[in-house]
């Protein structure tokens, strides 16, 4: 019976939860039913990610409206991997918060916090799991408006000017997005995802369908700070409260990425977007500006934070190269990198968030001899740091074999040199946290400094594990994707 | 027990031994008891692996599938078992010299230092015991990165700047040329397994071979050749043992024996016997050989000409190889051994000079071979089986390497070797003259501590008696040719 109706609870739960803290207005209680809806959503991804693998695609009307007319639900093994991803994040991060929140906010905002969170999470959810193009739309908005006030609860001022610069480049987003997606509806007359992907291969008068695509791609492109549409992306994550920085490293610009891989592979179609359109050349070579360009700037950043904010930037990179490649090895790579930076990310920010506690800044200067007082969280950070480099044996590594392995099938010589050339640009900023931290002595006041309280280290530990435990044994991620590829390249005809 | 739990005993046992080594940082005298014990329960597990591996059976166990079609595994073939067993018996006699050293010169983080070479020796044996590229690769990074804290282990600037060419040199050639060589060879022949013979196939032209065969060289920087030789110099900011088993013996080792592997498991010698697109590995490694010699004879550092003297060496080992006959490949496997237990004795030496009088140039051992005639007369020992003196075992593995190059008929070779032979005395034998037959100077000293004199005239021994027993390493080593 409930079993049933698991496609709604997934973005109902997190969805109701949100009005009930602001109801209660308790910090505390506010956690707790963040933390448990967190799970539960976990639990509902994992459900249905274990039904989708058995039985194939699931398609849930809400309402009872059959589509095309009403609203679908549906998912495949693309989207439910997404979920897992998001709801996983979430479900770590949201124990972790209530230490980090409780040092880094006024006690009056905590509920607001958590609200926000449980609607950013249930935006997030939607995003992934709808199968309607406006729907979605609506979600990314929820997310997108939640996050702005996320990242504006950031304790120092500049929060506000980041959150603003997000606020007004992400409404631009969307509303490209909704121009796109009213273009598309105006060709053919549906809003339903699978039922566009139909309908658009009976369309003869290309041209809005070409304006269409450019659209949602520089929309989308924008959420997922597609070079060079990032500029939003280091303020935000620098400024955010840093459980939130986590939570948005790790899913929000994840979920993104999806949105543009269904519209390209499934929707659009790979005849068009690669065929008639020179989008491989162009996904690529923003691809390899934004990992080399980022990546340089990150080595030269003076607060830990901005760093590995540009390394996201990078890394997202990565992903969207993966996805220029559009064969099945580089489409693996970029949906396993989904994944893999989600969790490596997550860890370097959770662990970044101890910092913050403790240190009281995430300057660089300022974890000079870090090894020494916090030797948990600098040596959680070298570890997750390998993982970004793709040092093997961490989950990076398995990324980053797929892109080289799909830049190889392709014959681009070039392309992966440039791969294992921008790992090593890795190392370096990666090195410059551990000669500061293992190299240096720690300030003179800075010697009674503790580790991060269990609330936070632990959580943050569970990542860093997952980086090595997914490194090794990659079954989980690997299946993953390759049965999200197949849905990528199945959908293409 | 059966030959597969003893597999994965040789991996846990160091890592397990980290472990309580880490426990007992409190008790420094329990933590080195727990050292050596490991150390002898690993050269344990490793000798009982022998007499299998010797009848000719290759054990082997899969650890987890990592990608697909991939999995992390383990198989002993000859060269392996040869490898590990050089590694985990010089661990002991290295176990002991530690001891003395580390505290004779009072340094600091002790059991950091024991546990990273507890594991360091754990990543050695996943080299040694790889079945596949994959796990091979693995391996081999992770022994790049837990070295890194012993040769930083000062903790000071140098220490700093020679930590970062160490890990600068090392990551750059494994991640910019060994990563694409194999991911190449996977897109090129579907398979990473080491399979006698080579698993290449066809699938690669001549010239892509002789590609895919710099990326290999080049990509194991472990090797030194050069011009990617600067990290070993570098790596010499380490404490004295650390450059002794790691910079003498297992890391190097790991990457010439990774070469040899390549070559004779993934080329396979027969496949590119003869090409022309591979014949150039000769000249560079002859290169590397003549060029390391001369820069070592003009280093005034005792332990910078150790380093250069290694970098030589090595290449012995990728000349051999690079010959691509029977005699040169066995050749390359005795040297491995051979090089090992005369090259651990030689920085043995030197840290036993430097622990009983802080000198550390070659200039300032004049008649010091009076003071500490045990620790010279070791140091003479290993510095003639290094210009191939019988009897020393240098002699056997020069003797084999001579034959595979005249077998061959690589004129350019012999005279390499000759060459060679004469600049290794001429950076050996003055250090030894002037030790024993120059009149001492400065304060008056004797020798170093006991543990360390007993580890270094231990394998002093080994390497003379390796000349007159040869026949284990011959064995494994002739196994490996396909004799």
């Amino acid at each position: 019976m409930i079993a049933d109706h698991l496609p709604a609870l997934q973005v109902v739960v997190p969805l109701l939860a949100a009005p009930l803290m602001l109801l209660v207005r308790r910090g505390g209680f506010a956690w707790l039913l963040a933390t448990l809806v967190s799970w539960t959503a976990l639990a509902i991804a994992l459900a249905l990610a274990f039904k989708v693998r058995e039985a194939g695609t699931i398609s849930y009307a809400i309402g009872n409206w059959p589509p095309p007319w009403g609203i679908e639900y549906r998912v495949d093994a693309l989207n439910s991997f997404v979920l897992v991803l998001v709801s996983l994040v979430a479900s770590v991060v949201a124990p972790y918060a209530r230490a980090s929140v409780a040092a880094e906010l006024p006690r009056e905002q905590h509920y607001l916090y958590f609200t926000m969170f449980s609607l950013c999470l249930a935006g997030l959810l939607g995003i992934s799991i709808t199968g309607d193009a406006f729907n979605l739309f609506v979600f990314l908005e929820i997310s997108s408006l939640s996050t702005y006030v996320l990242i504006a609860l950031g304790r120092n001022r500049r929060g506000l000017l980041a959150a603003y610069q997000y606020l007004v480049l992400g409404t631009i987003g969307a509303t490209f997005y909704i121009i796109g997606v009213g273009l598309l509806y105006l060709m053919t007359g549906t809003l339903n995802l699978a039922d566009l992907a139909q309908r658009l291969r009976e369309v003869h008068e290309i041209r809005p369908v070409l304006a269409a695509l450019a659209f949602i791609t520089a929309g989308v492109g924008l959420k997922l700070a597609l070079f060079p549409l990032h500029f939003w992306l280091p303020n935000a994550y620098a400024y955010a409260p840093s459980a939130i920085t986590a939570f948005l490293a790790a899913s929000a610009t994840k979920v993104s990425v999806y949105v543009l891989l269904r519209f390209y592979f499934v929707i659009f179609g790979v005849p068009l977007v690669f065929g008639r359109l020179p989008m491989a050349e162009v996904l690529i070579t923003l691809s390899v500006l934004a990992v080399v360009s980022a990546s340089l700037v990150a080595v030269f950043q003076r607060d830990l934070k901005r760093m590995f904010a540009y390394s996201s930037v990078a890394q997202i990179g990565y992903i969207t190269l993966g996805m220029g490649l559009a064969n099945k090895a580089g489409l693996t790579g970029a949906v396993v990198h989904l994944f893999n930076h989600g969790i490596t990310k997550g860890a370097i920010f959770l662990l970044l968030g101890g910092v913050a506690l403790r240190v009281g800044s995430t300057s660089l200067a300022r974890a000079a001899g870090l090894a020494r007082t916090m030797p948990l969280t600098s040596f959680g950070i070298v570890l997750a740091g390998m993982s970004l480099i793709g040092i093997p044996g961490t989950a990076g590594f398995v990324s980053k074999w797929y892109l080289i392995l799909g830049a190889i099938e392709h014959g681009y010589w070039g392309l992966a040199l440039l791969l294992v050339v921008s790992s090593l640009i890795a190392v370096a900023y990666v090195w410059r946290f551990v000669e500061m931290a293992y190299f240096r002595e720690p300030e003179p006041g800075a010697a009674r400094l503790a580790e991060a309280p269990a609330s936070m280290l632990v959580p943050a530990w569970i990542m860093v594990a997952a980086c090595v435990y997914f490194g090794l044994d990659t079954s989980f991620p690997l299946e993953g994707a390759r049965s999200a590829v197949t849905v990528l390249l199945g959908g293409a005809r | 027990m059966s030959a597969d739990t003893l597999l994965l005993a040789a991996l846990f046992i160091p890592v397990l031994g980290a472990l309580a080594i880490a426990a007992c940082d409190r008790w420094p005298d329990l933590r080195e008891t727990v050292t050596l014990l490991t150390a002898a329960a690993l050269l344990l597990c490793v000798l009982s692996l022998l007499g299998p591996v010797l009848a000719g059976a290759q054990p082997q166990l899969t650890l987890v599938q990592m990608l697909p079609g991939i999995a992390l595994s383990l198989r002993i073939e000859p060269l392996g078992m040869l490898f590990a067993l050089v590694a985990s018996s010089l661990w002991v006699v290295n176990s002991i010299y530690s001891i003395g050293y580390m505290r004779a010169n009072r340094e600091a983080h002790q059991t950091r230092f024991y546990v990273c070479f507890a594991l360091a020796l754990a990543c050695t044996m996943g080299i040694a015991f790889s079945a596949n590229l994959l796990t091979l690769y693995l391996f081999y990074e992770a022994l790049t990165l837990i070295t890194y804290p012993l040769v930083t282990h000062h903790g000071d600037d140098e220490a700093r700047r020679g930590g970062r060419l160490y890990l600068g040199y090392l990551l750059t050639t494994s991640i910019v040329f060994l990563l694409p060589a194999i991911v190449l060879t996977w897109a090129a022949a579907g398979t990473l397994e080491f399979t006698a013979g080579g698993i290449l196939g066809s699938g690669l032209s001549n010239a892509g071979i002789g590609g895919l065969l710099a990326l290999y060289m080049f990509g194991i920087g472990k090797a030194a050749l050069m011009p990617f030789h600067r990290w070993l110099p570098a790596a010499m900011v380490a404490p004295t043992p650390v450059s002794a088993l790691l910079h003498a013996v297992a890391v190097v080792k790991a990457g010439v024996f990774s070469v040899v592997k390549v070559i004779v498991y993934v080329f396979g010698v027969e496949r590119i016997s003869g090409l022309a697109s591979v014949d150039w590995l000769p000249f560079v490694a002859g290169f590397t050989i003549i060029a390391a010699s001369i820069v070592a004879l003009r280093s005034d550092n005792l332990k910078r000409r150790l380093a250069y003297s290694t970098v030589s060496q090595l290449s012995y080992v990728v000349l051999s190889v690079s010959l691509l006959a029977p005699l040169s490949v066995l050749g390359a496997a005795l040297h491995i051994a051979a090089h090992a237990v005369s090259k651990i004795t030689l920085f043995f030496a030197a840290g036993a000079i430097y622990t009983a009088s802080h000198k550390t140039e070659v200039s300032q051992l004049d008649g010091i071979g009076r003071r500490m005639p045990w620790t010279m007369g070791a140091f003479a020992v290993g510095a003639l089986s290094l210009i191939g003196i019988p009897p020393a075992v240098g002699f056997v593995s020069k003797w084999y390497i001579f034959q595979g190059a005249a077998a061959t008929g690589h004129s350019l070779v012999m005279l390499v070797l000759g060459a060679s032979a004469l600049l290794n005395a001429a950076y050996f034998l003055p250090i030894v003259y002037v030790a024993f037959f120059r009149p001492p100077a400065g304060a008056d000293h004797g020798e170093a501590p006991l543990p360390m004199v007993f580890a270094l005239c231990l394998t002093a021994t080994l390497t003379v008696g390796l000349f007159f027993y040869p026949q284990i390493p011959l064995a494994l080593a002739r196994q490996l040719a396909g004799f």
